[in-house]
Parts: structure tokens; sequence; C-alpha cells
């Protein structure tokens, strides 16, 4: 693979409350620090972090939000006054018996940029605990290696490291509603409501990593693969989970993709099981039932199991109304589309506090985590894209290029270089769209339909065609060649003969 | 800079740290030894594709087409979906006039399996089976009009299963009677793909004479081939059927199919069986398989891995929680309204202008220099043997 040496740069100010500042600084406030780490990913990647810290102490208006009552309001009105660029770390410093975090809690992280860290006595404890800040809020060198999957020699990482969504100009989005028994369910869900009022939000958030299209269907008669099993105890139905994966394919043949679209489709199934089969619950590997009733499927999509109650009499009429609470639907599916793109809450340290996004569905540096992935997975694609496509063009000699590929791959270039740069200058949001137009680019010079090396011939056949046409009409030129060669020889020598 | 004595303790803390990370990489290896072994053996691919492919046309190549549809059942039947399968047929004969049970295509004599069914969705049928079409559905670079149905969009971790019949020879596979494909120009397509990371695994199986030259020249990692002949050998068909009048399969792909129809997707069944199908008894040509290019052992691949669909599932144990009483909302990014014209009926195919139309002048280029000199060398040697007076009559 092409040689990739990216450098990082967050920059990060380190902000002193009042009573925080630790004893031992070695110089007095303000001051900068730098402090880098190299990921090295194979021989020929590697990915240097530099963090570029500057250490002050707290402004009038920041001592006033840091004395709010509780940490999310300290936040909120430490938002106005942070940096906002995207990549950027604002760490705030309180002294370490603050009441604005609860007891047992080392460091809150809030919704936008920031976090709140208890002061840990010495410099170098505190630094630790911001290095590992840091890395929570902006890459870590898992979620690097995780972007450059492709590069990490085998064995490395797990199979498992590699299931989030690849960086992509864009996705598409299909909500489908499957009722497979319409005689005894008449199924309503307000999806276009739901898709304003609960998704565009996330959506719009993540319109910066790509654009989404969305779209709806409902299926009548679509079933599961699976029977489930009936549980006595519970008197409910049951769907374990080692036959979860053989549930997807017989639904995926009716679900339909969009014909015009090439990007990467996200399905996301509400189901409502029979009434034959109801309540119908998914089981985990324990065997006990699972909270949500969902499960996912990496680079797929998610499903849901609806449950519809039971009527309260049971000579109530066929089919029975059901009007779907698409909030709560919807709370599972944004839980589905966080986890798909890589958003996982779950390897956060336990002494860290995590503030809920809300609706918004994910904190900005949540989409900074996403954009870092990005970046550097762009620059990666690109470089091995424009350098197989080199050696194609080494290996053979009489492909034509068109000059639009050309042009094609000098704007990758110049795309790459300027996103590495912006790169190392902490300029997330340019290295990013460079990163993007690089790779729009570099894909175009790369699958151009042009391209294709038709051109190949042995050796073997080149002798077998050309040979019977040209050898026999030679004959007879070699021959007279001959024969003039011996004859201009005899003239020469006969002057010397003749008198 | 001023931080450079404290810079170097931190650099090794640093690498401590990163260490520590990096060993803590895998969330699952907590999860115990079990688990480790048994994701170490599994696939890590999230998506199943095929490409089955039948390059002979003509009505007494009936057996080609039916193994192509019988493969074609099979994987979906394990659960590939229409949308993850390239299916091309160089000939149509379900609905061939020489077909005496016309719509049906059957693979066993008496007729017992018609493997064509109702819900046959062929991707590539008659003249589009051509080896420039075939090479750009692998390396993707396909004009941009091309139909979602007729791509092969497999991404880094899609594991692909490749089936080629038809005549070939030492070397190469003939498509459509008229022109050829090597086994040189394969292995690189299969390069090209591996470069742009366009599969995980890769499953190459060829039913045609001497089909194991075709996967010699293979250089690209995580490739298995099976074929049904060796270098030199023959495959052979397998029964005639006497109402039809052809010979309805190939052998190996008769006994392949046989042994897929013992499958389903729960089944563990692994790729060592596969290489024993149809011995030299059964299949008088000797099937041959090449795995080096292949990273797992054989053994832990199962055969679902390629012929069946099934995919790694998690359980979605997270909410997001939402405020139930947001109003509307107003988007960052409002959506333009675009005038749209009403549409109207586009005229595809200006039959009046290509009518009238008057022979464009082709451009005249000047001979090139192999020409030129052979001439050349022609004219001198005739002048030179029959003597140069001549000369002057020419000019």
């Amino acid at each position: 693979a092409a040689p990739v040496q990216v450098q990082l740069v967050v920059p990060m100010a380190v902000v002193f409350g009042p009573g925080s500042v630790p004893g031992d600084l070695p110089r007095p406030l303000p001051f900068r620090d730098v402090q880098e780490m190299e990921i090295s990913v194979n021989l020929r990647t590697s990915v240097t972090s530099r963090y570029e810290m500057l250490y002050r102490s707290a402004t009038g208006q920041e001592e006033a939000a840091l004395a709010a009552a509780t940490a999310r309001e300290a936040d909120a009105a430490l938002h106005p006054l942070q940096d906002t660029t995207l990549g950027s770390l604002t760490v705030y410093v309180v002294p370490e018996t603050s009441p604005l975090l609860p007891q047992g809690i080392k460091v809150y992280v809030g919704k936008h940029r920031s976090a709140l860290v208890r002061a840990g006595g010495s410099l170098a404890a505190l630094q630790a605990q911001l290095r590992e800040v840091a890395q929570v809020m902006s890459f870590t060198a898992s979620s690097i290696a995780a972007a450059l999957s492709d590069r990490v020699p085998d064995g490395q990482l797990s199979p498992d490291a590699r299931r989030y969504l690849k960086s992509s100009l864009g996705y598409e989005i299909t909500f489908s509603l499957l009722n497979p028994d319409p005689k005894s369910h008449t199924v309503d869900w307000d999806i276009e409501g739901a898709v304003n009022r609960y998704v565009k939000p996330v959506l719009d958030k993540l319109s910066l990593v790509a654009n989404f299209s969305v779209d709806s269907q409902i299926l009548y008669y679509a079933v599961l693969g699976v029977t489930p099993r009936y549980d006595k105890e519970s008197s409910s139905f049951l769907l374990s989970a080692h036959s979860l994966p053989h549930v997807i394919n017989p639904v995926e043949a009716r679900l339909g993709s969009s014909a015009a679209s090439l990007y990467p489709v996200l399905n996301f199934l509400l189901y409502v099981p029979e009434r034959s089969h109801s309540p119908l619950y998914i089981q985990d590997k324990d065997g006990a039932p699972v909270s949500t009733n969902a499960f996912h499927s990496p680079r797929w999509g998610g499903i849901m199991v609806y449950n519809v109650e039971a009527p309260a009499s049971p000579q109530a009429s066929l089919p029975l109304h059901v009007d779907v609470d698409m909030a709560r639907v919807m709370e599972v599916f944004l839980a589905q589309l966080r986890l798909l793109f890589g958003l996982s809450r779950e390897e956060v340290p336990p002494e860290f506090l995590l503030e809920r996004p809300g609706n918004e569905g994910l904190a900005d540096w949540e989409l900074d985590h996403l954009l870092w992935a990005h970046t550097v997975e762009n620059i990666a694609t690109v470089s091995t894209t424009l350098t197989s496509l080199a050696q194609l063009l080494d290996k053979i000699g009489n492909i034509v290029i068109k000059d639009d590929v050309a042009s094609e791959v000098y704007r990758a270039v110049a795309s790459v270089q300027s996103a590495v740069t912006e790169l190392s200058l902490g300029h997330l949001h340019a290295a990013f769209q460079a990163s993007k137009e690089a790779v729009t680019s570099s894909e175009r010079a790369f699958f151009d339909p042009s391209l294709l090396h038709l051109l190949y011939f042995p050796d073997d056949q080149k002798f077998a065609i050309y040979i019977p046409l040209f050898l026999p009409m030679a004959v007879p030129i070699l021959l007279s060649l001959a024969k003039i060669v011996r004859e201009t020889r005899q003239r020469k020598k006969e002057p010397t003969k003749m008198d | 800079m001023a931080a450079a004595v404290p810079g170097v303790s931190w650099a090794r803390g640093a690498v401590a740290v990163l260490l520590l990370l990096l060993g803590c990489c895998g969330p699952e290896l907590a999860g115990g030894l079990q688990d480790q072994a048994e994701q170490f053996f599994r696939s890590g691919h999230t998506n199943n594709w095929a490409v089955l492919v039948c390059t002979s046309r003509f009505w007494f190549n009936y057996r080609h087409v039916a193994n192509t549809l019988s493969v074609y059942r099979s994987v979906k039947r394990l659960g590939i979906p229409d949308s993850h399968i390239v299916l091309m047929l160089a000939d149509d004969m379900a609905c061939n006039p020489r077909n005496p049970k016309p719509a049906t295509v059957f693979s066993h004599k008496n007729m017992e399996l018609n493997v064509y069914g109702d819900d046959v969705e062929v991707d590539y049928r008659s003249y589009e089976v051509t080896v420039e079409n075939f090479l750009r559905v692998l390396t993707g670079r396909i004009p941009p009009s091309t139909p979602r149905s007729k791509r092969l969009l497999s991404d880094d971790r899609s594991n692909i299963l490749i089936y080629m019949t038809g005549h070939g020879g030492n070397g190469f596979l003939k498509f459509q009677d008229s022109e050829e494909i090597t086994n040189v120009e394969l292995a690189d397509a299969f390069e090209q793909m591996w470069q742009k990371r366009r599969y995980n695994e890769l499953l190459f199986i060829i039913d045609t004479c001497q089909g194991a030259s075709m996967y010699e020249r293979f250089y690209s990692p995580n490739i298995m081939a099976l074929a049904s002949s060796q270098v030199g050998e023959d495959s052979l068909s397998h029964q005639p059927d006497l109402a039809i009048g052809v010979h309805l399969m190939d052998r190996y792909t008769f006994y392949v199919l046989e042994f897929l129809e013992e499958i389903h997707p729960a089944s563990q069944t692994n790729m060592n069986d596969l290489f024993q199908v149809c011995p030299k008894s059964l299949c008088v040509s000797t099937p041959g398989h090449r795995t080096d290019l292949f990273q797992r052992d054989p053994q832990n691949v199962l055969i679902t891995d390629f012929f069946g669909s099934v995919r790694k599932v998690e359980i979605t144990t997270e909410t997001v929680s939402l405020d139930r009483e947001v109003a509307g909302f107003e988007s960052k990014f409002p959506e333009e309204e675009l005038a749209t014209e009403p549409l109207k009926y586009a005229e595809q195919l200006p039959v009046a202008q290509i009518i009238h139309q008057k022979p464009k002048p082709k451009d005249w280029h000047p001979p090139g220099g192999f020409i030129l000199g052979l001439w050349a060398l022609i004219i001198m040697v005739f002048f030179k043997t029959y003597g140069i007076k001549h000369m002057k009559h020419v000019f």
C-alpha cells in the first residue's frame, strides 16, 4: 500500500477555574505545550497525533459560568464563550472539592466540545487526565486503526473491528414497516411526522459528513424467516440470539432499493408480529429478553419488533387498529444509526460522565470523532487508489489516458495534499472537505470506463498471427536482397580484374 | 521548546499508554478465549455477492445455461437476494424455438428439476455477455448510465462467488463463440478488484474443459479456486434427455448441485467437503482446487460463507432519549424548492436524423512507418533487381 504520513493536530485550550491551578506549573499562565504521539499502523503508514495545548486561567465570564449549580448549566453557560471550530477542544479544570461534578466522577463531557475535569493535584496527574479526555473526544489509536483497517497487518485487528460504515459521499436511509398479518392488525405509523420531528435534526447534524436521503415503505405479508419458540413461563414467543442472523435474508429480497442512487443503503425495519405469534421478544445470548426488542447488523441496518397489546376483550373485532408510538421507535432506530456509524459510548472509562445529546442525536465532539476517522480514511483511500492507478498504467503501456481523466488525477493529488496540510494546521473542517473532493476525483479517475485493459496479447499469439502473413511475403524479398549483396560484392572485385 | 524535558518522559508514557490501548483494541478480548477462538476462524464479511456467467450460445450448449441456473437457484435458496446476484446468460434456452418444453430449463433427466422457475432475474442476456462487459462488472469501470442491477457494488467486506461455465481450453475461456478471455486477463481483473478492495474473499468456480488452467495465474490474496478438470483433460457432460434432445448438465456441476441441495442456511459444512465432490470415478475428469492464496484454512470456511448470506447481528442495547414535546423542526439547510419543468417524453432515438445523415468523411491518416518501410523495401529491391533504368518510366 502507498505510504501515508499524516499529522493530526488538535488545538486544545485548558482553562483553570479559580482554585484549581496545580502548584507545580513550570511556567506562569498562560503558556503553550505540545504533546505528540505516534500511531503506527504498518511499516509505511503512520499517523502522528499532536495536541497543541494552551493553558490559561479563566476569564471573569468563565468564572461566573463555572459557579453554576450543575455541570449541565455550567456547560450551557460556557458554550458561547468557547472556540467552536470543528476539531478543537476546551477543557475546564475545577477544584477537587467543586460541587459541579458528582461524587466519583472525575470528568464531565458536555454536548459541545468542552469538558469539565476535576483537578488532580499535580500537573502530571492533570496531564494524564487531559490526555484521556482528549482521546475520548477526538480519536483514539483504535479508531484510527479501524479507519485504516485495510492497512493493518492481518491478525492484529479482530474481524469485528472493521464493521462500521465506510466513509461515503452519501447514504440512503429506508424505513420499512412490515405487517405480516393485515387481517388482524391495521397499523398506522406517522412516519413523515416522525422523520420531520426526530430524524431530521440528527441528519442535519450529520449533513457535514455526507448527504442523506430518507424514504419509507410499508410491506404486507412479509414474514421473518424464523419461527419463534413459544415459552410457557412468560406465555410469549421468543426469538433466540443465534436465529437472528437468518431473519434478515427472506425479508431483504422484498425490501428493494433505489435504482437511481449508488450510495450505501441503511434499512430500518419495524416488524409488527402476527396475532398468532404475539407477543414476540428477542432473547440475548444469556436468555434474557432484550429491553429494546431490537437488533442490528453492521453495514446493513436494524430491525425492531413492536408488540401490539392484546385487546381488552377477547371478542374485539379484527382487524385491530394499531397506532405506533413513533417516539419509542425512533429512540431505538436513532441509537442503531449511531451504532452503525461507530458512535458507541460503551468504551468510555467509568469515571467519565457523558451528557446526553438530546434530540440532536449526537454531541459535537462525536461529530468530530466521525470527521477525524473519515478524513484519515479518505486520505488513505485516495493514496491507495492513485498508486494502484499508476501501477496499472505502468504495467499496460498502451492504455490511453483521456484529458478529463488526467485532470481528475491532478485535482485528486492537489486536494489530498491540501487535506494533509489542513490537518497539520488543525483545520478539521477544511481538511474533511478537501479529503471528500480528493476521494470523488480519484474514484472518478480510477473507475473511468475508458481505462479497460483488453489489450493483453500473449507472445505466442503474436507469432501465430503475424508469421503466416509475413513469412511468405518476406521470402522473395530476402532472397533478392541476398542476390543484390552478392552482385555488389562481385562488381567491387571486377574492376581489379579488368584491365 | 519549553517542554523538551517533560516531552521525553511524555513520549515514553505515551508509548506505554499507546501499547495499552492497542492491546485493548478489540473490545471482544474481554469476552473470553472461547469467543476469541471462534472469531479468529470466522470470516470478516458482512455481505455476499455472486457473479454467475454462462458464456456459450446455441441450443446444443443447453447444459451450460442449466449449470449456471442451478448454481443461481442454490445461491438464492441459501439467502443471497437478486440485488446481490449478477447473472449473465449468453443465450436463452427457456424460450428457444427448439425447446420442446418452453419456459423451462431442466437439470435432471426425466425433467425432475426445473431450474428456470418463475423468478429468474437475468442481468446480462444474450449479446450483452461479452468479455468487455464481464471485465467491466468485475473492475467496476462501468458507464455511468448502467442500472444498479447490472453493477457489482461490493465493498471490502463482501465475499464474492464467481462461477463460470462454457467451452474453454488451456488458458482461455470462449465467450459467445467469437472471443475469449485469457487466464492472465482474469488474474489482472482480480488484482484490480483487490487494489480497490472490492472483495474480502473470493471463491472462483469454473466448469469447462481444462478448467484448472484458468486459475493458474491468480496472484491476488484471499482467492480460493475450484475447477472441474485439470489441464489436458476435458470436462464431460452428464446425461442427455431424449425428449429435449440435448445433454442437460455437466457432470461436475451436477454433483455440486446435489451437494448444495443438502446445505441449508444454518449448516456448518466446510469447504473440504466441497473439494471432495465429484471424484474421478463419477466425473471422469479430475477436479482441482487452489487454496494457497487463501488466508484461512479451508476447514474453517463454511459453505454458507460464499453460497449463502448469513449476516452478523448484534443486539441493540442502547437507546437515544428523545424529547417528545419538540415542535416542528426548522432545518438549518432549508431545501430549495426547485422549479421543476413538466416532464415530456424524450426522443430517445432520433431516427429521422440517423436515416438522413450523410456519411461522415473519415479523417485521412498518412500511412504508418511500418507500411512505408515495407513498400520502400519492396520498391528498392524491385528496381535493384531489374535495373534502375525502369525508374525513369515510372516518374
